[in-house]
Formats: structure tokens, sequence, C-alpha cells
């Protein structure tokens, strides 16, 4: 199967964001980097705006994510209320 | 024309042998010489003599080279001319030679190993 | 307080809201289609439906330079600091500089050319959706160099090999290799551009230009060029996405495009990976503090991470590029090859190189153990007993240059088992023979010769008399390259006895 994966700058909203991803999806890997952190998945991970808002106690816009994205993989889905990466295969 | 373009391409020769003052562009290559990085190219005159390619021009480029003091040059070097095997006549011209512009002269050693016998 | 009770504000859905601020075009009536968007049809790509084009991130204006605006205040507020606080002197050594001059005379400009090309597209699409995506990343781009040379200005302040970035990456023998790259992909059609920087450099080989610096930024304490790699970063999600959607768009819209969208893939995965040598050496030799060699960073962030890629892709009938086989075959190799060509002939170029310490060769030893003793080690230590004996080795030759990647004719015949053979193809076109680094050049060459004949071969140039004369210091003159500053080993630099003042140790 094909891993979909995250790299976020380690600055303090990411915490919360990998808190986030972890709550929401299953067999997720997190591994610390210098300034950076990578989350990977198998196929498909979820990023649910309001899981984040409610571990950052403000409301948090998906669109945000760009402030601290540094690299993905996987295909792109994002409304108001998610982010999604995936693979199709 | 081979290009997929709108209207057609212009062909522009930017090193026909014209621009080169009356010298013609010669690329030497030392096979299995690695310590050299790559084949060198020279400006040399057509009508240059192939012995003076051999003893004046190429140990300007390989004397870096410890095994190139012991390159005996007999027909134990084979050489290459454009990736054919040739037998140059030392005598001869380049172009008599037929090395024309853009030639690569490549020469191989095979008693001759390099740095750590391996060929570099 | 908790947020667990509260409702998220409702508002206008993201696809909506995109499609209302940005999805404005519509078909001209006063003008003919064609005439208004004339640059879209001549490579052979076939386009249906343009309202297909999807952007996953719906970036809309005000949501651009709202973040965008975010993300430069964030990073000048770090250049400031460190700045301010003499950051250039955390350094792990100052031989890392070398990287960063790499880095402002190599790829800085490729971030404009990057810039002007996807302004070019976005002109030249007739689907609103692409042409709004490409002005975006056409600003991104811009904002890529003016934050690398806010950034490496610093370092302008005490290190030579900055000052003349544009004339060199104009002018001097290996940039040409990075500037023709991207020079062949503005000549290119507006299609084979996205595919090209969009897809093949954007997407499938990012990661091996960005990580291999920001990382090594990251490992020899260098927080300026960590920050902004990690801000240039944030925009090249949405630069991927653009990518990987302008893929499958094209896959999608017609079956004949497969074809000419798998030619291009193999195009420029290629001529990607011959750009990327010239990375290969700077993360092998040049960072003192080394995360991670090419061969592992190849491995994965190619061999691993784009398995998932091309099987997304293999529905179109698209597949991985054949010339991965021979990138694969070099990877124990290519790093090395370039360090020793650069070393070569630094007498010409201004940056400093060096022969790798004990600690460095041992790091290589591990991380090559099929090669690096075998091959590699005995040579650096040939130099190194020239440069005790004052002899330090710089060649007075020029190489043979590749037509097509303009690289010295460097690479080997490792596909045939043959590592330290150099690879020679030649073919004839009009009645003059050109000479190519490997079968992958060549193909690359007789698919479309009336380009690649164009090529501002460096070494010809100089031998026309172009370059300012004859003799090394002429050429140097002309390069705007300052002997003995600019250009040579590192050790005896300007920048060495600089940094050991610095130290305590002069």
């Amino acid at each position: 199967m094909s891993k979909v994966f995250l790299a976020l700058q380690a600055v303090d909203e990411t915490r919360a964001i990998i808190e986030a991803i972890q709550e929401d999806n299953e067999n997720v890997e997190v591994d610390p980097q210098p300034a950076m952190v990578k989350i990977s998945a198998e196929k498909k991970m979820v990023i649910n705006a309001q899981t984040v808002s409610e571990k950052l106690g403000r409301e948090w816009d998906p669109q945000e994510l760009q402030l601290v994205l540094i690299s993905l993989a996987g295909n792109v889905d994002e409304d108001y209320d998610h982010f999604t990466i995936y693979w199709e295969n | 024309m081979a290009i997929q373009a709108k209207g057609e391409y212009p062909v522009i020769m930017m090193d026909s042998v014209d621009k080169f003052h009356g010298n013609q562009l010669v690329y030497v290559g030392w096979d299995k010489h690695k310590l050299i990085n790559s084949a060198m190219a020279f400006p040399l005159p057509p009508a240059m003599p192939f012995k003076a390619l051999v003893h004046e021009v190429m140990p300007s480029c390989y004397k870096d080279h410890p095994d190139f003091e012991k390159v005996v040059w007999d027909d134990s070097v084979i050489w290459r001319l454009n990736g054919e095997e040739f037998t140059p006549d030392f005598e001869k011209s380049l172009e008599d030679n037929g090395i024309d512009h853009k030639s690569l002269v490549r020469f191989e050693t095979p008693n001759l190993t390099g740095i750590n016998g391996v060929g570099m | 307080m908790t947020m667990s009770t509260q409702k998220r504000k409702k508002r206008l859905n993201m696809k909506d809201k995109y499609k209302y601020m940005t999805r404005l075009g519509w078909e001209t009536t006063y003008q003919d289609m064609d005439d208004v968007f004339p640059e879209d049809k001549f490579e052979g790509i076939k386009i249906h439906d343009w309202e297909a084009w999807e952007d996953p991130f719906r970036m809309t204006m005000d949501a651009y330079w709202k973040y965008q605006g975010e993300k430069d205040k964030k990073l000048y507020a770090i250049i400031d600091a460190f700045a301010q606080n003499n950051g250039q002197k955390n350094i792990t050594d100052a031989r890392y500089v070398s990287a960063l001059k790499l880095f402002l005379t190599g790829v800085s400009p490729l971030e404009y050319q990057a810039h002007r090309g996807f302004a070019n597209i976005a002109r030249a699409f007739r689907g609103d959706g692409p042409r709004v995506a490409c002005q975006m990343q056409a600003i991104d781009e811009l904002r890529h160099v003016q934050t690398q040379v806010h950034t490496l200005s610093h370092y302008n302040k005490y290190f030579n090999g900055f000052s003349e970035w544009t004339h060199w990456h104009d002018n001097v023998w290996y940039l040409s290799v990075p500037k023709s790259f991207f020079d062949d992909a503005r000549a290119a059609g507006p299609f084979e551009f996205i595919i090209a920087i969009g897809f093949s450099f954007e997407y499938v080989l990012t990661n091996l230009l960005f990580v291999p610096f920001m990382s090594g930024a990251a490992y020899n304490g260098d927080m300026a060029t960590v920050t902004f790699g990690f801000s240039a970063q944030s925009d090249e999600a949405r630069h991927m996405t653009l990518g990987l959607q302008a893929i499958k768009f094209l896959l999608e819209q017609d079956p004949d495009n497969v074809p000419i969208v798998q030619k291009w893939i193999d195009k420029w995965t290629w001529r990607g990976y011959k750009v990327l040598g010239l990375v290969s050496a700077m993360m092998d030799y040049m960072l003192p503090e080394s995360p991670q060699s090419w061969k592992e960073a190849w491995e994965l962030y190619f061999e691993q991470n784009t398995v998932a890629l091309f099987k997304d892709l293999e529905r179109y009938g698209i597949t991985v590029p054949d010339c991965a086989a021979t990138i694969k075959a070099e990877k124990e190799h290519i790093s090395h090859q370039v360090w020793m060509t650069l070393y070569t002939h630094n007498a010409a170029a201004p940056f400093h190189t060096w022969i790798p310490d004990e600690k460095k060769m041992d790091w290589l030893s591990e991380k090559y153990p099929e090669t690096f003793d075998k091959y590699y080690r005995p040579v650096y230590e040939h130099w190194n007993k020239l440069e005790k004996e004052g002899k330090r080795y710089y060649s007075e030759m020029l190489p043979q240059l590749c037509q097509t990647c303009q690289l010295p004719m460097l690479a080997t015949e490792v596909e045939k088992g043959e590592p330290t053979q150099i690879a020679h193809r030649h073919t004839m076109y009009n009645g003059e023979r050109f000479h190519f680094c490997s079968d992958h050049c060549k193909d690359i060459f007789e698919d479309e010769p009336e380009k690649f004949i164009q090529s501002w071969l460096p070494v010809h140039q100089i031998f026309q008399g172009n370059c300012g004369g004859a003799t090394l210091p002429e050429v140097l003159k002309w390069y705007k390259v300052e002997f003995g500053q600019d250009n040579l080993d590192y050790v005896g630099s300007q920048d060495e006895k600089m940094w050991k003042e610095w130290k305590g140790e002069a």
C-alpha cells in the first residue's frame, strides 16, 4: 500500500495539528527531524478543522496549514472543514 | 523539422568550424583513467601533425596522472576515433588522419590500470 | 474554556467561494479564442473541457494575499534577528558557505526563471483555472528569489563568492547546467513547461533539491537558510498540487496526450537529475555535518516516494521513466565524480573546494560501501599528497561538455559494469558532430535537434574568443571572478582566514 505524508514546521500550531491527526486517523507515524516533523499514514490522512480548533483553543481554518506545511505526498482534497491527502491506488 | 513549433524554427550552428579562427575542436580522452574527469577539449590547427598532438598537447593534460610517463607509444596503445578503432599515422596531420572538427580521439593503455589499479 | 461546544462559523463552502471569485473566464466573441490564446495548441495537446481543471487548495486572491503576507512578516523578522545576532558566526564551519554560493548562483536564478515562465503560461492557457493558479505560482517564485537574495545578502557582507551571482549564472561554465535546463523549459510550449517544471521538477524531484539544502542548513547552524527554506516550501505544497493536477488533467482530457506527456516526463526527469548532480556533490562534500547522503536521498525521495505516485498514474498508461534505472545505477558514483570535477576545475569556479577530511571520508565509506574506498578515497589521498607538497592540483584544461545537459562529460558506463570508463555518445546533424554523456541526453537532442544545436557551450565559447580571451586570467576577468578571492581551495582562502579570526584560531 502507498503511504501519504506531510512534513510540517516544528512550531506551536503543529503540535495541535499532530494531536488532531493522531486522534482522527489510525496508525499514524510521527517522525521528528531538525526543525520539522514528518507525519505519515497508509493511503489517506484527514485533518479535521474542528479537532484542530479544539486542541488550539481557537478557530482554525485548514488554509492556515499553508503557513506550516513544508512538503506532502498524495492527492489533496480541501474544504472549509477538512484537509485530506490520499492516494487512489 | 523535428521540433514542434509555431512557424519555422531556424537552424543556427553555434559551433561551426568557421567560428574557431582557423582551428578545429578536438576532444581527447584516456579510457579508464578517471582521475582525469572527462575528455578535454582543444582548439587545434587541422594541419597539426598527429605526433604533436601526442607529444605536445596531450602531456599538458595528462602529466597529472602518474601513469602517463609510463605510456609506451607503440601498438599496445588502442586508438579510437569517434568510437571506431583506428591506427593513427603519427607523421600525418590531424585532418589527413581523418580527425575533423569536433572529433573525439580516445586512447586505451591496457597495461596501465590507473590509481588503485581500478581505472581511476 | 473549551471549544468543544462551540460550533465553527458557517460560511460559503470553499468550492463555491473559489468558483465565484476565481473561475471568471468566458468564451470571447469579439475575437476568435484561438487568436486570444494562440500558443496552447501547437504542441499537439488536446483539451476538450477546461472547466474540469480543479484547484484542490481552492485558493482565492484574498486568502493568497493574507497568508503570503503573514509568511513574509515571519520570515523577515527571523532574517533581521539572524543578522542582528551575527548568525553567520554560528555555522559549523565556513566551508559550509560554498553550499550557499552554489545555491545563490545556481538555484535562485532558476526561481526567477520559474517566475517568468509561470507568468508566461498564465497568459497562454485558455482555461481560467490554470491561469489563476499559474499567476499565483509566478508571484510565489518571485517571492522565493527575493527572500533568497535577502537572506544570502547577509552572508555577502562577510564571504566572497556571492556578489556577482546574476552575472555568474549567465556566463560561468558550470552554471550553464542549471541555466540551460530552465532556458529549455522557457523555450518550450506552455504544456511542456507545466509538465517539465510543475510536475517533473516541482513534484517528482523537488525533495531532492530542497531537503538537501534545508536539512544541510539545519545541521550546520544556518538558521537563516532553514527559515527561507521552510517559508518557500510552504508555497511548494501548492506548486506540487498544481503539478499533479496538471498531469492528471492532461491525461484525462484525451488519450492522445498520454505519449506526449510520457515523453516529457522521461526528458525532464533526466534533465532534472543531471542538474541535481551539483546538489549530490554539495550534500556529500560541502556540508561539515551531513544529514543524509545523495544515495539515501534518492532512495527515499524517488525510489520509495514516487512508487505511490506512478502507481496512481498507471491507470492512464504512464510508466516510471526509463532513466530511473540509470540514475539508480549511478547513485553510488555521481556525487564523487562531480566533486572531483569541481575540485579539478576550481581555479575557474567562484566557490571553494577542498580535500575531504578523515571524518568525512569515513562517513563516505560508510554511506558508499561499494564504491568510495575502492575508487574515490585513493584519488583524494593522491591529491592530498600533492597538496602537502605545495602542488594542489588545478587543471588548466577545459572539459568536453555534453551538448544537451552541458555538464562536463564525466558520467561513466556504470550500467555496463565499467564505472571508470567515461560514457561517450554522439550523433550527426546538418553535417556536424554532437557529443553526449548518455543515451538519454542523445535521445533528447535527436527529438529536437534544432533546439539543442543552439546550446551556448561555455568551453566552445571560450575557444571562439567570446569570453574575454584565451587565457585563464582573461576569462576570469570576463567572468567577474576575483582570482584568489572567489575561487581556489578553501585552504588558504580569505573566507578561511576570516573564519579562523572569528574563532580565535588565527
